[in-house]
């Protein structure tokens, strides 16, 4: 009894306790904040493989605390909230370790720690929210723990990306919350429930597809969805491993959860087909996964092509939420982790070769395989996976979207933009691949700071790439194992379908 | 029992005589009075949310003749926010005034200000409510002099004018009541008055003085100058408390003694202004180049949301939806009280340290001072409403409110002033966390950052997650015609 109650709260405070107390630590007790940070990061490891197995079985795992009258702070645990809190907690223990190597040296470590533990405490507490307000109050101050981590190091570029980040959250913010109050005065509570709730309220339509257009927009700013998408290629003036979380689990895809949860929980997706929103959003996440890709292909600075290329996948979740029927549902659930994996490895390689070599661009890349095997080797993976090559993660993705489509009979549009973006993708990351291992150095590296040392890189930045290269290498390869993101995935189109 | 009743207003006072009479220990009876206040105030809220509203006929007499003091919900929750506010202030003004000549001025006009107050928010009849209105502008105003600049003096001398003539609009509507209905109990009149024309006038006369006072658009203009350059601490308690001792009592009158009188027009009125108080006022806040200047706009536009909720009241049918806008309310108002109270001691901090408060000159401070930095941030977040502070579960039901009635008008409004609001704060965050030399080396966490920061905690999480008890406690009325 007292575990189900605990469990959610002792998941949040295992990053929120050590975070808080990193705040107070004097810049040089470096060893200290390591510690504290990974030992938060090894509970909440522990907390999420106890919870994992408990929702498999079907307990309940729940906390409610009345913050006003009928405002509960919820906290649930469901197969869904499992799936985004493992992505969370695995990679921001790897991030961790990467963070510790690349900042090393540098100011404000204390100050950096400790947002970014709040970060993922508020990505832990979005994936747990149990109704629409307690998601409104995590999604708000995940808001609020990223702007420090973009401004982090304080030149007039990393203020500017992230007075552009604060200017588009705090606005989509804002929409997501009138969207949220209004619809609970109609109903006077947003639960979230597999299946949804509002297919029984007997509510106007109209007021319901209005709105759902104010959640999606307040949404899709943090998804990134076009046109809403402009904040995020400004924000990778972020340290590489911000860059890395941001990406993979922490903001965008908390705007892509919430649209799963608002589609799936609050409207259900039979629903939302039946009101005919789902049309629109279907093409707005196509456009985004076309678009995204186009402007990647153009991009020579090698974050912004990667970021470009989040636009991009990111709206495969978006896109597989859309078409109704359980493939695609499970197309789009799994890519959330799926995208989560590779984009951070990318990240992380990205950063490497501007921390070892000061290489920030394609043009710059020409046989750094090479001189870096370790990193390109994960940054190949990474690459082909995004593709979808298989047996890369990306490939399931991509595979079930597909399948789900002809099975929802909307082959007819979502088969030519899964085929276009893939080529899309081949087209802007095949020629750095290229570039990496068959080319030969042309120029010298911008800024080589690694000259003379027998190894790479250190440990702390080698390893974390090469980590989640495997990974994404072997949730691919292992699709069908139990619990694997597959299997996970279907788990949770099962219960949604289930009605 | 109900004896407990007359300390939170002796005790301030006592302390107020005794360190008039005994000047050199002036700090110490200041901070200790503060203190015995607090535990007073504790003791009487204790009281009330055990056994309900009471009452006290001091003297003896019978309320009508004698003086009543009263304490509800209401009451006792504004009481517990400016007597927790004020002892922060107080430790802060050890500080602040510790070297300064006219320390022990300070220390009887603060206490009798914190008399004033008290007494204000038990008083169960309109013309004590009319002294302690009177005694509480008197006193802030002399407070706000305490500068010794010219600014401030002429700042003050604007507050002084525009204070009495609130004063005298509210001693005569008081008079018009006595006339019409030969009694000032409020208990008495809430059952009594009826719609009419002396109702209407007295009411308007008396709420036009309040508007005065608490500085509603288009009424607002001697607020920013009066409340930047005033002495740190003193700006802390204008903004905080006496702004909000105004409110208090315009809340009384509309909602427990005229509520028959009251019009769905008047009410959208003031809805109106406090739409362009908002608007303004954030808009302003962005425009402002000093720190101080800042927040005192930001306190024009923060009352207006309070304002915000009178055509929602008035349109609300009595009852649960009612009761919790008016918890929202009440809510909004505590969570200003102490952010804005944090804002101003977090920028005295910055301003003795640095020598001035102009917002682009601040780069460095979030090294220096990083404590009274994160005081801003903590305080900012409370400020655009964002949660887990106490003004984002107010600002849901706001809306709430809006969608229910339908007033769509203020749903902008509402929008509009919480982005300005978060462009104004991160306009001031940019600047402190920006890296520069503007405020002086980094020195260890002194005593006078402390209380800012826990005032600002208290805004930000306790109002946030324990917001609860506020809507227990706002139906608890003394008033047979009122809030309950």
């Amino acid at each position: 009894m007292a575990m189900s109650v605990w469990l959610p709260v002792g998941i949040l405070l295992s990053s929120l306790i050590p975070g808080v107390l990193i705040f107070f630590q004097p810049e040089e007790r470096h060893r200290l904040r390591t510690w504290l940070n990974l030992l938060g990061a090894v509970i909440k490891l522990l907390l999420v493989g106890m919870l994992i197995w408990g929702v498999f079985h079907e307990q309940v795992f729940e906390t409610r605390w009345t913050m006003a009258p009928g405002l509960e702070f919820v906290l649930h645990a469901d197969a869904l909230s499992v799936l985004f809190v493992s992505l969370s907690t695995l990679l921001w223990l790897v991030t961790t370790i990467y963070a510790v190597g690349y900042l090393e040296q540098t100011p404000h470590r204390s100050r950096f720690f400790g947002f970014f533990s709040l970060c993922v405490t508020a990505t832990v507490g979005l994936a747990l929210a149990g109704n629409l307000f307690t998601f409104v109050v995590f999604y708000e101050l995940l808001t609020l723990a990223t702007y420090p981590l973009i401004a982090h190091k304080g030149s007039p570029e990393a203020l500017r990306g992230a007075r552009i980040y604060l200017r588009y959250t705090l606005f989509g913010g804002l929409l997501l919350m009138i969207g949220a109050v209004w619809l609970h005065t109609l109903t006077g509570g947003v639960e979230f429930v597999e299946g949804g709730i509002l297919q029984y309220a007997n509510l106007d339509q109209s007021t319901l597809r209005w709105i759902f257009l104010l959640l999606i927009v307040g949404l899709g700013v943090k998804a990134a969805l076009v046109p809403l998408h402009g904040w995020l290629p400004q924000a990778m003036v972020a340290p590489a491993p911000v860059s890395a979380l941001l990406h993979a689990v922490a903001v965008v895809k908390a705007g892509a959860f919430g649209i799963v949860r608002v589609i799936y929980d609050v409207y259900g997706v039979e629903f939302a087909a039946e009101l005919g929103v789902l049309t629109l959003l279907g093409a707005v996440a196509a456009i985004t996964i076309i678009y995204g890709s186009l402007k990647a292909l153009s991009q020579d600075h090698l974050k912004k092509r990667l970021a470009y290329s989040t636009v991009s996948q990111v709206s495969y979740i978006v896109l597989g939420t859309a078409i109704v029927g359980p493939l695609a549902t499970i197309g789009g659930l799994v890519h959330l982790v799926h995208q989560g994996v590779m984009k951070i490895t990318l990240f992380f390689a990205a950063g490497n070769y501007a921390e070892a070599l000061g290489i920030h661009r394609v043009s710059e890349m020409d046989g750094v395989g090479r001189r870096m095997p370790g990193t390109t080797l994960a940054f190949t993976i990474g690459a082909l996976g995004m593709i979808g090559i298989p047996p890369v993660a990306g490939f399931i993705s991509k595979w079930y979207l597909g399948l789900g489509a002809v099975e929802a009979g909307a082959a007819a549009w979502v088969l030519p933009v899964l085929i276009a973006s893939s080529l899309l993708n081949a087209a802007y990351f095949l020629p750095i691949l290229y570039r990496a291992w068959f080319k030969s150095q042309s120029t010298p590296w911008p800024a080589d700071k690694t000259a003379g040392c027998t190894r790479e890189l250190p440990d702390a930045l080698l390893w974390p790439p090469l980590t989640t290269a495997a990974m994404a290498l072997l949730i691919g390869l292992l699709a069908a194992a139990p619990y694997s993101p597959l299997e996970w995935a279907e788990l949770i189109a099962g219960r949604e379908y289930r009605q | 029992m109900n004896n407990l009743l007359i300390w939170p207003v002796a005790v301030p006072l006592l302390s107020a005589l005794l360190a008039l009479l005994w000047p050199r220990r002036s700090t110490w009876i200041g901070v200790l009075g503060t203190a015995l206040s607090l535990l007073a105030v504790v003791l009487v809220s204790r009281q009330v949310i055990e056994s309900g509203a009471i009452e006290l006929a001091l003297g003896g007499w019978s309320p009508g003749l004698g003086i009543a003091l009263r304490a509800d919900g209401l009451s006792v929750l504004m009481l517990l926010m400016s007597t927790l506010v004020s002892m922060a202030v107080a430790v802060y003004a050890s500080v602040y005034f510790s070297r300064s000549e006219r320390r022990s001025e300070f220390w009887v006009l603060w206490l009798l200000l914190i008399t004033a107050l008290h007494a204000l928010f038990l008083s169960g009849d309109l013309f004590n409510l009319y002294v302690t209105l009177e005694l509480l502008g008197l006193s802030a105003v002399v407070l706000a002099c305490l500068g010794g600049s010219r600014e401030s003096l002429q700042a003050a001398l604007n507050y002084l004018v525009l204070g009495l003539l609130g004063s005298m609009a509210f001693l005569i509507g008081v008079a018009l009541i006595y006339a019409g209905y030969g009694t000032l109990d409020m208990a008495a009149l809430a059952v009594a008055i009826e719609s009419g024309p002396t109702a209407w006038l007295a009411l308007s006369l008396m709420t036009g003085g309040l508007l005065i006072k608490s500085a509603l658009f288009p009424l607002h203009f001697w607020l920013p100058p009066a409340h930047s350059n005033a002495p740190a601490p003193v700006s802390a308690v204008l903004s905080a408390l006496v702004v909000k001792a105004a409110l208090y009592l315009i809340l009384r009158l509309w909602l427990a003694l005229f509520d028959e009188v009251v019009t769905q027009t008047a009410a959208l009125i003031l809805g109106l202004l406090g739409g362009i108080a908002v608007l303004w006022g954030s808009w302003a806040a962005l425009q402002a180049e000093r720190l101080k200047l800042m927040a005192a706009y930001s306190t024009v536009a923060q009352v207006g949301y309070l304002f915000l909720f009178l055509p929602l009241l008035a349109a609300l049918p009595e009852g649960t939806t009612r009761d919790v806008a008016l918890g929202a309310l009440v809510l909004l108002a505590l969570t200003h009280g102490f952010a804005k109270s944090a804002f101003f001691l977090a920028a005295g901090v910055i301003m003795q340290r640095a020598g001035h408060d102009r917002i682009a000159e601040l780069g460095g401070t979030a090294r220096a001072l990083p404590v009274t930095a994160f005081t801003l941030a903590l305080a900012g977040v409370a400020l655009i409403g964002l949660p887990p502070s106490g003004s984002f579960l107010a600002k849901w039901q706001l809306l709430s409110s809006v969608f229910i009635t339908g007033q769509w008008i203020w749903l902008p409004v509402i929008a509009i002033g919480t982005l300005l609001a978060g462009a104004y704060t991160f306009r001031l965050l940019g600047y402190a966390f920006a890296p520069g030399e503007g405020v002086g080396p980094s020195l260890s966490v002194g005593r006078e950052e402390i209380p800012a920061v826990l005032l600002a905690l208290v805004a930000t999480l306790v109002l946030g997650f324990w917001a609860s008890a506020v809507w227990e406690l706002v139906p608890i009325s003394a008033y047979a015609g009122g809030e309950g």
